[in-house]
């Protein structure tokens, strides 16, 4: 999942546990889940430097991420 | 001239020498029209001649020449020609443009609008017209990019690709952007740094086009297919550093701003500078004012995303606790009613039970006979409890509070009678 999604489903969790007519057994498992995705994003987050790849194509057409090297 | 010619006509032999006086100036120049065509009835040319001398004649005096002028009468010809005048106050020149060189322009030019045209001067033989051929062309003001500009967007707009409905809206956290840039530009190094600043642990995918010249639209349109195609970026910007209004032109491209629009991924559009605005960022899901500011606005900054986790973090524990508190508060009274019955039953029971147990005990014989009373029963059991019950010899039993004792019935005497 990536981060967004992480804390979109974090946000709908949060959502879903504000709603009074959520029954207890949901509202536990929901609230177990909303951690496990706190702990993710936040471990996401932790990532610390910015990644500069690039996309190239081969002569086959092939798709390929490799390094890319910015003094180029 | 006359000198060549008396003389070139001397070579021949039989004319007259330049020292023959005997013949007039008329006569001499009807000699000459005899070698020279055109110089007399007799050697008229042919009008193809002419032309054609005069057309190798123009064409070897003018170089390629810049023109300004206003175009007049402009026509489109079927064969793709552009044939069209250029004026001034005074004088007007025809002009051509064809087809082959029109890719270069943007745009057909309109009547009335001021141009600088590039182009040789000849003679159209056909008609011994003096005749400009374009190969390059600029209007006053941008006026053909102009045109152009409006001319796509008006096709595009007809087909709802500028519509606000189909605008997207761009992820918050993208942790993963595509850039579609020339990857030695100014707009790549400031998407990079901005990135870097903001947000770092993004990754910044770069894929390469060309962003001004001929290639650039074919370059732009495969970078975006590719990005699709990859199917790893959350986001892609589609940006360039600023430049006139023919460099950015790529971004005007029809088929680049369709691929824009079809693009599956979210976009950025950041073309140019602020005060440019391509068809790119009409078409985009985003327009920013730079690629700068496109980098900003592609990611919410670490220390953001940080506050909203931690308000998430805060949402989440209350909302449990409050979620909670009903059911534990249900629990709790739950609790303590049934104690509460349960006390109000065993005490209400107790008491029953008591007064109950009073009664049984109270007619219970054997509390009786635990007072010294004894029982009488018969053989059968059946309790003797009247005079009636005795015969004079009658076997009974007496059971009294600490076991039985047999018996006979002697006599009988009932109360009030006198014994007997």
């Amino acid at each position: 999942m990536t981060l967004e999604q992480r804390l979109e489903r974090l946000e709908a969790i949060v959502a879903e546990l504000e709603n009074e007519h959520t029954d207890l057994a949901s509202a536990l498992a929901l609230f177990e889940e909303g951690v496990t995705c706190l702990r993710e994003a936040a471990s996401s987050l932790a990532q610390a430097e910015t990644r500069v790849k690039r996309l190239t194509e081969l002569a086959d057409g092939a798709l390929v991420i490799e390094e890319f090297d910015e003094d180029e | 001239m006359r000198r060549r010619a008396t003389g070139a006509s001397a070579s021949l032999g039989d004319g007259p020498t330049l020292f023959d006086t005997s013949q007039s100036a008329e006569s001499l120049l009807e000699d000459l029209g005899d070698i020279f065509p055109g110089a007399s009835p007799r050697s008229a040319i042919a009008v193809s001649t002419l032309t054609q001398t005069a057309k190798d004649v123009v064409e070897g005096a003018f170089i390629p020449i810049w023109v300004r002028g206003e175009v007049t009468d402009f026509k489109a010809h079927r064969n793709g020609h552009w044939y069209f005048g250029l004026r001034d106050l005074a004088s007007q020149l025809r002009c051509v443009v064809w087809s082959r060189d029109q890719l270069g322009m943007p745009a057909a030019p309109d009547d009335g609008m001021q141009i600088t045209a590039l182009g040789q001067l000849g003679v159209y033989a056909a008609r011994g017209e003096m005749q400009f051929t374009i190969k390059r062309m600029e209007a006053e003001g941008d006026g053909l990019w102009r045109k152009a500009f409006e001319a796509t967007r008006a096709k595009l707009d007809a087909d709802g690709l500028f519509a606000p409905g189909r605008k997207r809206a761009l992820p918050r956290h993208p942790q993963c952007i595509a850039i579609v840039t020339s990857g030695s530009g100014a707009a790549l190094r400031d998407v990079i740094a901005v990135l870097r600043r903001r947000a770092p642990g993004v990754e910044l995918v770069v894929v390469h086009a060309a962003v001004q010249g001929e290639n650039a639209p074919r370059e732009l349109v495969r970078a975006l297919r590719r990005v699709a195609r990859w199917g790893g970026a959350e986001l892609v910007i589609i940006a360039r550093g600023g430049g006139s209004l023919e460099d950015l032109w790529a971004f005007n491209h029809e088929r680049v701003v369709r691929a824009v629009a079809a693009c599956p991924v979210p976009t950025i559009s950041a073309v140019g500078h602020e005060v440019d605005i391509s068809l790119c960022d009409l078409v985009a899901d985003f327009r920013a004012a730079t690629p700068s500011a496109a980098a900003e606005s592609a990611v919410t900054s670490r220390v953001e995303v940080q506050l909203a986790m931690h308000t998430l973090r805060r949402r989440l524990l209350h909302a449990v606790e409050e979620r909670l508190y009903v059911p534990k508060a249900r629990a709790a009274n739950a609790a303590h009613s049934l104690a509460a019955a349960t006390t109000d039953h065993l005490r209400s029971r107790g008491e029953r039970l008591g007064a109950l147990s009073g009664r049984l005990h109270a007619l219970s014989p054997l509390a009786t006979l635990e007072r010294g009373y004894a029982v009488a029963h018969d053989a059968s059991g059946r309790t003797l409890a009247s005079v009636t019950d005795f015969a004079e010899g009658l076997a009974f039993t007496l059971r009294l509070r600490d076991g039985d004792v047999s018996a006979v019935a002697r006599e009988r005497t009932k109360s009030g009678e006198p014994r007997a």
